[in-house]
């Protein structure tokens, strides 16, 4: 597999929109074409050659070394490719992104996998409010997919979510599944309050007890068979949810959100 | 062609091409899984007259199902498409959704998709929930004794229906024992079912009737009763016959049953009534799918 590098020359210092550079769009370039491309850079323009030093191969794979948490929109509606970060990234990482993967060896901003629709991101460090989520005035989010965070995640992950997984092995703040139209998101770590605000469908599922919102009701204990399949479905991923001592499906359920239609669930291994 | 005494006839099987797909239910345990998957393939011998053609083709371990149960597989067959999808439906609907504890999946996963869980989630009355694992859908639909799971399609493919042989034995309990013996080893045989009681004809049927309404009719030929009444396939010697009829998946699926029942019957031989071997056809006009009894055992 052909793999091109980018490696930054510097700390920018305005935030750079890394969209040009998705896979899709620079394949059949040549190396020399990529390096002329232009990113906006703040109010001005910069090649990615006075960015960057390029080097290796233009093909399905790409490396970015030495990032910061100035590049924004990277891997933006990526079909296909594998992406890799060395370092952080900053915010939209995988904005509409509809296939191919992206892992960051570091922390990510926010907005990580906004309205993403398909394909896997793979975040090593903590992750930004609003992962999973929708831009200001768009009514869905993460449409469909797989995300993985190794760290924490900040508020309001999965606002506006309406299919797709996001699974964290560390905490979410405040307002986790805020909003959620449908799909899952797996918590390991603690979760802060107003748990699934205004959720409509879609499911918590958490490892320890959180502080159960009072618009939503205690359902009693279950043995859910679909757990099993999720879990299977997690076998070959390098996470912690993939360790068989992870595994359970045995939960309290908690249905809600009750101020709305209350189709949501907040699942809690027990 | 003569084996351990028995006569192998130069004729042929005359199979038929089918639709088939296949399911997994699992449930809490192996017994109950066994108890859904019997009550989706009851009533469903033949399809002159009960739409479809099913069995079970194997029991699983949970290493092999989807939610690492004990299951069972089923296989239907069936003329057309939209008659093997309502089949599918209405027998995963009454018979499986109903089970308890019991759980359905896809058993093929390419082809052209049949609804399974994608009309039973309306059971779940709006509280149904939907879940993309792995790029596939499954529907969790809430149910007395907790939560049925079923996924949203199943592949359905080209097959082979009507495969058989027919055991030719002096008495009734040596055709039952022969027959025994075939299906002990033909049930291991991936990706085919034999879908009579126990995978046994008692009742051969021909093609047509005396009476207008009838499609089918008694096997006259073969009736050890009607020996002296009517054109009869039988010798004296012969006083009972019995069919086993394979659908499956491939020509080369129903090849190998057929080989491996026939040598079971085989080693019976003369010495326990077994006489002879011949297949059911219709003169090779109706089925594009011809099994030479002879080319199959050389």
């Amino acid at each position: 597999m052909s793999t091109l590098t980018f490696t930054l020359k510097s700390i920018p210092r305005q935030r750079v929109d890394m969209s040009p550079l998705s896979a899709d769009r620079i394949s059949g370039l040549s190396i020399d074409e990529i390096r002329m491309i232009e990113l906006q850079a703040g109010g001005t323009r910069v090649t990615v050659d006075e960015l960057f030093d390029v080097y290796g191969d233009p093909g399905e794979s790409m490396i970015i070394r030495s990032s910061c948490d100035k590049l924004d929109y990277i891997g933006r509606d990526q079909k296909t490719g594998y992406v890799t970060i060395e370092g952080s990234v900053g915010a939209y990482l995988g904005m509409n992104m509809r296939g191919g993967s992206i892992t960051v060896i570091g922390n990510a901003g926010l907005y990580s996998a906004c309205q993403m629709q398909g394909g896997s991101i793979e975040i090593k460090g903590n992750c930004g409010d609003f992962l999973g989520g929708a831009l200001p005035g768009i009514k869905q989010g993460m449409k469909g997919g797989t995300v993985l965070v190794k760290g924490n995640v900040g508020e309001r992950a999965g606002d506006h979510m309406r299919r797709g997984t996001i699974l964290v092995e560390g905490n979410a703040a405040d307002y986790c599944g805020s909003r959620m139209i449908a799909g899952t998101i797996a918590v390991m770590g603690d979760t802060g309050r107003h748990l699934g605000y205004g959720m409509s469908r879609g499911t918590l599922l958490l490892w320890k007890k959180p502080v159960i919102p009072p618009t939503f009701n205690d359902c009693g204990s279950h043995t859910l068979t679909f757990l099993s399949l999720f879990f299977a479905s997690m076998r070959d991923s390098d996470s912690k949810f993939s360790d068989p001592v992870a595994v359970f499906n045995r939960v309290q359920r908690y249905g809600g959100d009750m101020a709305g239609t209350g189709r949501g669930e907040i699942l809690v291994k027990i | 062609m003569i084996i351990n005494g028995v006569t192998i006839d130069e004729t042929f099987a005359e199979a038929f091409p089918m639709k088939a797909t296949r399911v997994i239910i699992t449930a809490h345990n192996s017994k109950w899984a066994r108890i859904s998957a019997q009550a989706m393939t009851g009533f469903a011998t033949s399809v002159i007259a009960c739409g479809c053609e099913a069995g079970i083709e194997r029991e699983l371990t949970p290493f092999e199902t989807p939610d690492g149960r004990p299951g069972v597989s089923v296989m239907i067959f069936a003329m057309g498409r939209k008659g093997l999808a309502k089949q599918l439906e209405t027998r995963a609907g009454q018979c499986v959704l109903t089970s308890p504890t019991s759980a359905i999946y896809a058993g093929i996963d390419d082809g052209v998709q049949l609804p399974l869980g994608k009309n039973l989630r309306y059971f779940g009355d709006g509280f149904q929930i939907s879940k993309h694992l792995d790029g596939k859908r499954y529907w969790r639909i809430p149910v007395m004794d907790g939560e049925f799971l079923a996924q949203e399609t199943t592949g359905m493919k080209e097959s082979v229906g009507g495969g058989n042989f027919l055991i030719l034995a002096e008495s009734q309990p040596q055709a039952l024992a022969a027959c025994d013996a075939a299906i002990e080893v033909m049930v291991k045989v991936p990706n085919v079912i034999l879908p009579f009681p126990g995978g046994v004809v008692g009742s051969g049927s021909k093609v047509g009737s005396k009476y207008k309404a009838l499609g089918a009719s008694t096997n006259d030929a073969f009736c050890p009763t009607l020996k002296g009444k009517t054109r009869t396939e039988l010798g004296s010697e012969i006083e009972s016959v019995m069919e086993i009829v394979i659908d499956g998946l491939t020509e080369h699926d129903i090849t190998h049953a057929m080989r491996i029942g026939i040598e079971a019957v085989c080693k019976l031989g003369t010495g326990n009534g077994v006489r002879r071997i011949t297949a059911g056809n219709y003169g090779g006009k109706l089925g594009p799918y011809h099994f030479h009894l002879r080319e199959i055992m050389s």
